[in-house]
């Protein structure tokens, strides 16, 4: 009895106590996005006065910003570049993948052993290693400065990750059935579609999550292989074209960080989970 | 009329054994899984090992953008080590990396064994401290660089009305020092979440008996994380270690965004560096050499990963 009431008693500081020390970890991670935010919606008077107080809104939310994005910047082009070249490039990553991972999960050939290490090779190398050569191989194949500079060079960052992820979902699927649908006159073609697909959606998901996230996000390629204004991406245009002259441009500048990140945020919140399991399969299951 | 029927048939036959025979040949397991591997092996081959070479050929050259340069040997090599900006590269390199990993393993290990605990909200919990890793990096760290503004930072306001800065506060960004502090601030924010997700995931994984027989053994919280919860957690923490070992060298965006390598090239990291010398600057050569002083460090966690992974 008495040790009961203790326990409690113990049990309860300690849930106070890891609610304590999460609180700054949160604040941490959300501070940030918060004052994105609320920069987005102050006034410019406000937001250059040394007088006002920067942590919330004093005087009345404005939507100045967001319109001067929309009417006086190529912000929704942007947006529609983003949109069309992560689409396509996720598409294109995840047919080559869902293929070469079946295959490395599955099927014995001479090599697949060192070709599955060449994968997970060239899903460590990281992009910055290869833009500079990169940018010139677009040049080469006419597509620098064009969206399709990026739909064709994103692939490369998103196939290892993707077949490396997958490897993991079809080794899952049990042997047994597979060959059951062999031995029943199916082709190795039908069984990969018709058999290994439906039971690998979970991991199909968590790639298509990614690709759109990975590319969605990608910098560095996107600031290098594309300088036209109107084939730039969201983060580009928002980074490199929303900063004038002058200083006072905070507020748009935010507007355009807040906005462009609305699409990964909205795919986040309603896929948490699987965001957690990809996250985790690459250096668990790895 | 019957000659030409009977030779429609046979050509057709002949055409069926043809499609039999194509069909036979795919169905073969290696034939079928070269097949299918080949898209990916053409990628990376054009995309991946092909520019990788070039970017070591360009490093042998004096390559500019516009001008294919003639081989120089080790030239590029030579003179990037004895230049004064790549040597503080380097050191700036070692420096942002070794704090940054070391703050995201300790806070992720400590956040990852909060998180794990049966709280209320636990998936809400996750979720937040999530959020950085998700949203676009160069984004997020142009909201970082408007907190740490010369005039109206955030950060100074408020630790001078909390009484722990005297006013004005540092120049966050003009600064050396405290530049370097801001870009491993902004990466450790970044970074952080990825540790503590996927020590999470690496905790949870460990059987609950070990801990009930540590504390039947009368072991305190300290003892059953230092014999049970480490030696457990260690394949995990070695992996993540190693890959934002590579992703924290290599970072490019924050530094970009935040602080373009300056005050004085004190912030400057080989992708930045690269980034300015080859892009910028044009001398294609000297920043494909650049970028392939990444590559020892890559080797290196490539080499750990594969044994690692032999072990498995």
């Amino acid at each position: 009895m008495i040790t009961g009431v203790r326990s409690r008693g113990t049990r309860l500081r300690s849930t106070a106590f890891a609610y304590g020390n999460l609180l700054p970890f949160v604040f941490f991670a959300l501070f940030p996005f918060y004052f994105m935010v609320i920069t987005s919606f102050k006034s410019n008077a406000e937001l250059y006065s040394l007088k006002s107080v920067p942590l919330w809104i004093q005087n009345g939310a404005i939507v100045e910003h967001y319109r001067y994005l929309f009417g006086r910047t190529e912000f929704l082009t942007w947006i529609q570049n983003s949109l069309i070249i992560s689409v396509t490039a996720t598409a294109i990553s995840l047919v080559i993948s869902v293929l070469a991972g079946y295959s490395l999960a599955r099927l014995r050939f001479r090599g697949v052993g060192s070709f599955g290490t060449a994968v997970f090779i060239t899903y460590l190398v990281p992009p910055t290693l290869l833009f500079l050569p990169l940018s010139q191989v677009v040049v080469w194949l006419g597509i620098a400065d064009t969206i399709w500079a990026l739909i064709v060079t994103y692939p490369t960052f998103l196939v290892p990750f993707s077949t490396w992820l997958l490897m993991g979902y079809f080794r899952t699927i049990p042997r047994e059935i597979e060959e059951c649908a062999l031995v029943d006159g199916a082709s190795r073609m039908q069984t990969l579609l018709r058999i290994a697909l439906p039971m690998a959606i979970p991991g199909i998901v968590c790639v298509i999550l990614f690709g759109f996230t990975l590319t969605w996000n990608e910098f560095i390629y996107a600031l290098t292989f594309v300088s036209q204004t109107t084939n730039k991406t969201a983060i580009v245009g928002v980074t490199a074209d929303l900063i004038r002259g002058d200083i006072y441009y905070w507020g748009s500048l935010m507007a355009g960080a807040v906005l462009a990140s609305v699409p990964v945020v909205a795919c986040y919140v309603f896929f948490l989970d699987y965001y957690v399991s990809g996250l985790t399969a690459g250096a668990v299951k790895g | 009329m019957a000659i030409g029927s009977r030779a429609l048939e046979v050509a057709g036959a002949r055409g069926l054994g043809r499609w039999a025979r194509a069909r036979e040949w795919w169905e073969q397991e290696h034939v079928f899984g070269y097949g299918l591997i080949l898209p990916a092996f053409v990628l990376i081959a054009c995309l991946v090992a092909y520019p990788f070479g070039m970017a070591i050929y360009f490093s042998l050259s004096d390559y500019w953008v516009g001008s294919p340069g003639s081989f120089v040997g080790i030239g590029n090599f030579r003179e990037i080590l004895g230049n004064e900006v790549f040597r503080q590269t380097v050191w700036n390199s070692f420096v942002f990396t070794a704090i940054a990993l070391t703050a995201k393993a300790v806070l992720g290990v400590w956040l990852a064994l909060l998180l794990a605990r049966n709280l209320k909200g636990k998936r809400l919990l996750r979720g937040a401290v999530l959020l950085p890793w998700v949203i676009p990096t160069a984004l997020s760290t142009l909201g970082w660089w408007w907190m740490f503004d010369s005039l109206y930072s955030v950060v100074n306001w408020t630790a001078i009305r909390l009484g722990l800065m005297t006013p004005p506060g540092p120049n966050w960004l003009g600064m050396s020092t405290y530049a370097m502090a801001a870009v491993i601030t902004v990466n450790v924010w970044r970074g952080l979440p990825f540790f503590a997700i996927t020590v999470l995931a690496g905790l949870v994984s460990i059987p609950r008996e070990f801990y009930e027989a540590a504390e039947v053994d009368g072991a305190s919280a300290f003892a059953r994380f230092r014999y049970v919860t480490l030696p457990l957690l260690k394949p995990v923490l070695a992996v993540v270690i190693l890959f934002s070992t590579i992703f924290t060298f290599n970072d490019f965006n924050i530094v970009y965004v935040l602080t373009r390598g300056g005050p004085v090239n004190t912030t400057h990291l080989f992708a930045t560096l690269a980034y300015q010398v080859g892009l910028q600057g044009g001398n294609l050569g000297q920043g494909a050499a650049i970028s392939l002083f990444m590559l020892p460090m890559l080797g290196l966690v490539v080499f750990f990963q594969l044994r690692y992974i032999r072990r498995e």
